[in-house]
């Protein structure tokens, strides 16, 4: 499963990493904490926040994440995307809640248990 | 340690400044990458270096990041002066922190960045004086060795 397919699955609203969409999806993460997103999310990973803020960008990019999606129509900040625009990390909007579009695209990618991975 | 180290260097934190907090651990990860260790072992260095940053940033007045890498393994230490840890058994506790507001507010501060250092290490050392500031010792073994490549 690439990044693209659930990019048009959910109407995701692409705010960088145009081209890094065949990027392939091998589970995912929701958190805002990113302490344990570092400590919890694995690399190939989709991560769904509502962080905005530019450490997101960091984080994604250290643990090799396929991309974030922020959640509730949340726009990244100014920063943020200059950010992610600079080190081809994608960033992706929807206007679902984290607990929606977890809870759709665990269904739809059904990745294996994390620790199988 | 006393072989002749592969790289040796030193980076700087500035105390208070979110904005240009993980940096120093990008400049590592480049720096690593380009020495051809394996992806896994520069992604542990990279985390224990940002979250070793995010904790001078967050607590210390400034601080700095020594990286040195020798055949087998890679050590890294952040060295900050800043307020110290008083109980250092509590702060290693998962979910313990003080962080203030501003800092939870952007999503640190859920207590986790010490045993996250801990677990991504292979040998992890901590010590502290109030006042003063705390010292961090990280060691990260290579199974692949960058001049046998």
């Amino acid at each position: 499963m690439d990044l693209e397919s659930i990019v048009k699955a959910f109407d995701l609203r692409i705010r960088s990493g145009e081209d890094k969409l065949k990027a392939e999806i091998r589970g995912g993460y929701t958190g805002d904490l990113l302490s344990d997103v570092i400590g919890n999310s694995k690399e190939g990973d989709i991560w769904i926040t509502r962080q905005v803020h530019q450490n997101i960008v960091a984080v994604a990019s250290l643990k090799e994440h396929a991309g974030i999606i922020l959640v509730q129509g949340c726009e990244p900040a100014k920063d943020t995307l200059d950010k992610a625009i600079k080190e081809g990390v994608p960033i992706l909007v929807s206007d679902l809640s984290a607990f929606e579009l977890t809870g759709r695209i665990y269904n739809f990618i059904k990745p294996l248990p994390t620790a199988r991975r | 340690m006393d072989e002749k180290p592969l790289y040796e260097g030193c980076l700087t934190v500035a105390g208070g400044n979110f904005d240009n907090a993980g940096e120093v651990s990008a400049s590592i990860k480049t720096i690593l990458k380009k020495m051809g260790l394996p992806s896994d072992v520069v992604r542990k260095a990279a985390l224990v270096t940002y979250e070793s940053e995010i904790n001078i940033v967050s607590y210390a007045r400034r601080g700095m990041i020594r990286l040195h890498v020798v055949p087998g393994s890679i050590m890294i230490e952040a060295i900050d002066e800043g307020p110290g840890i008083p109980d250092i058994e509590l702060a290693m506790q998962p979910g313990y922190s003080t962080a203030s507001p501003r800092i939870r507010e952007m999503g640190f501060g859920a207590g986790m960045g010490l045993c996250n250092i801990k677990s991504f290490s292979d040998m992890f050392k901590i010590s502290s004086e109030v006042g003063r500031g705390t010292y961090l010792k990280m060691i990260i073994k290579t199974n692949r060795d960058p001049l046998n490549s």
